[in-house]
């Protein structure tokens, strides 16, 4: 909805499409409270919001400026209301949110500012649940988003998403932020599941958006949102009951969600025109082998290495070459797992990362090293992120603690 | 260019709400035509039918206008044309003029002193 109101109000007004969102939301719970919520509540609030903008448009319709593409349209009564209802139909409303989208992906923002911004005026989301999503505190968010409105204030214009050369240069970037905010749900630092599943959904939300514009439907977003699909029907499995964090090999596959398995095949099929081969394509083509095999054991490995070392040369990176090498482990055995990750080029930017000092200690553990594997796990701990983190290194520290005192024992 | 005043006189209201849905989406987009052309100086507003008629300085107020329905002003226009022939030709446009009404073109006259 601030999309929307941002295209009649014009970027300049922004905090204005913010208050009339806001006064809709109260007025809704106001109303909701004597009246019971309504048989379709965002239709409700939409027709709030429009009204709220209509009377707000025509009390400051000679003392500001609006939007320039409809602004005469808004001085007059013989056309307000109908540009009003114009952007608030359907499919412009879509349109809006990826021209916000668009806007909010500027190369002069940092990406963490951007994700935010995305986050804040498409998905709707509050300073507090961006700050949990992303373990800031509230302030460091507020500060980061004011600052973040202000550039986008300053360009001036909203993205023109009918420019097709502008739109094909800016869609990366788009991309990047989508995925980075499905990432934040999926990986992040912040174990809150509320929030973090959020994340996901609202990522696949806004791909899909993407996915149904013509000039954004591109094999690379199909991929992205293939993939953000694959990975996404893994959530049900990724924490145990109890909250603790499962690692891929030990998850029930049971709890998969085939419907999403599907869908993510579905979509990867349809990004496989043309001669695009991106990332996304090749994670999601890992997603997807993951999603097929039975067990870790059945798991095609050599394919993910092979996956892995076409990531290697598209866009390499200490982290990919991590994960290939515990690819390597599971289909060579942990010696060579261990060899390729001591082959890591720039290997010491790895230090802060949990799963470097993890998947070190998972294969000295393999290979029999109780001893270096404890240490790997103790440095793991360090550098967790968060508490379920921190409490499954744990578990698997004194896991290895068990093996050494049992042989121990067993000599004694 | 020059500016021209467009007073619309007469014209009947839509029978049913999507008939007036219909000839409002007419006005807008006629409004964007002339937006899009860079002849629409400022769109006015119309006009209710009622209103009081001020007559003198001593508080002589009636009830009114009470024009014949077809000469009631409706609503007026602000428009930039080159001259008063290109005016009245983008006139031709208004959505009043399929609903018994009329767009009167007038000059804005230039106070020189």
């Amino acid at each position: 909805m601030v999309a929307a109101l941002t295209r009649i109000f014009g970027l300049r007004n922004l905090e204005l499409a913010e208050d009339v969102v806001q006064d809709a939301f109260c007025r809704a719970i106001e109303v909701w409270k004597v009246r019971g919520i309504p048989e379709n509540p965002s239709a409700w609030l939409m027709t709030a919001a429009r009204n709220r903008a209509l009377d707000v448009l025509r009390r400051e319709r000679t003392a500001r400026t609006f939007a320039p593409e409809y602004g005469r349209l808004l001085q007059t009564e013989w056309t307000l209301a109908n540009a009003v209802h114009e952007v608030f139909e359907s499919t412009e409303l879509r349109d809006d949110q990826l021209r916000m989208m668009f806007s909010c992906c500027r190369r002069e923002l940092p990406e963490a500012a951007q994700i935010m911004l995305v986050l804040a005026l498409v998905g709707g989301f509050g300073v507090r649940e961006i700050a949990a999503a992303f373990v800031s505190s509230h302030a460091a968010v507020e500060k980061r988003l004011t600052r973040a409105k202000r550039t986008l204030k300053e360009s001036g214009a909203l993205f023109d998403i009918a420019d097709a050369a502008d739109f094909a240069k800016r869609l990366p970037a788009v991309q990047r932020a989508l995925y980075l905010i499905f990432s934040e749900g999926y990986h992040g630092a912040s174990v809150r599941t509320a929030v973090r599943a959020d994340l996901c959904h609202e990522a696949i939300r806004l791909t899909h958006l993407l996915a149904k514009h013509p000039l954004a439907a591109s094999p690379s977003t199909l991929a992205l949102l293939a993939l953000m699909y694959l990975d996404a029907a893994r959530l049900p499995a990724r924490l145990d009951p109890s909250g603790n964090l499962t690692p891929l090999y030990e998850q029930d596959r049971s709890r998969w969600n085939g419907t999403m398995i599907d869908d993510g095949v579905a979509w990867l099929e349809r990004s496989a025109t043309g001669s695009e081969m991106s990332r996304y394509h090749i994670e999601a083509a890992m997603a997807a082998v993951h999603a097929r095999a039975p067990s870790t054991e059945a798991t095609d490995w050599g394919a993910i290495v092979a996956l892995y070392d076409r990531l290697m040369r598209l866009a390499p990176s200490p982290v990919v070459a991590l994960n290939r090498a515990i690819a390597v482990g599971q289909r060579d055995g942990p010696e060579l797992g261990l060899q390729a990750i001591d082959a890591i080029d720039r290997r010491d930017r790895l230090g802060e990362y949990p799963f470097y000092h993890a998947a070190r200690g998972e294969l000295e553990l393999r290979r029999g090293d109780d001893a270096a594997a404890r240490e790997h796990f103790a440095a793991a701990i360090q550098a967790a992120r968060n508490p379920e983190e921190r409490r499954f290194y744990a578990s698997r520290h004194s896991a290895c603690a068990k093996v050494t005192l049992g042989t121990r024992h067993a000599l004694k | 260019m020059a500016e021209f005043l467009y007073l619309y006189r007469g014209g009947t209201r839509g029978a049913t709400a999507e008939e007036s849905e219909q000839i409002m989406q007419k006005w807008m987009t006629w409004f964007k035509e002339l937006t899009a052309s860079g002849n629409l100086k400022d769109g006015g507003q119309p006009l209710e039918a009622e209103g009081k008629v001020v007559r003198d300085k001593r508080g002589t107020v009636t009830d009114g206008p009470f024009a014949e329905a077809k000469d009631l002003v409706g609503g007026y226009t602000l428009i930039e044309a080159e001259n008063l022939g290109r005016a009245a030709e983008l006139a031709q446009g208004c959505p009043i003029l399929e609903r018994q009404g009329l767009v009167e073109v007038r000059p804005i006259m230039k106070m020189d002193m």
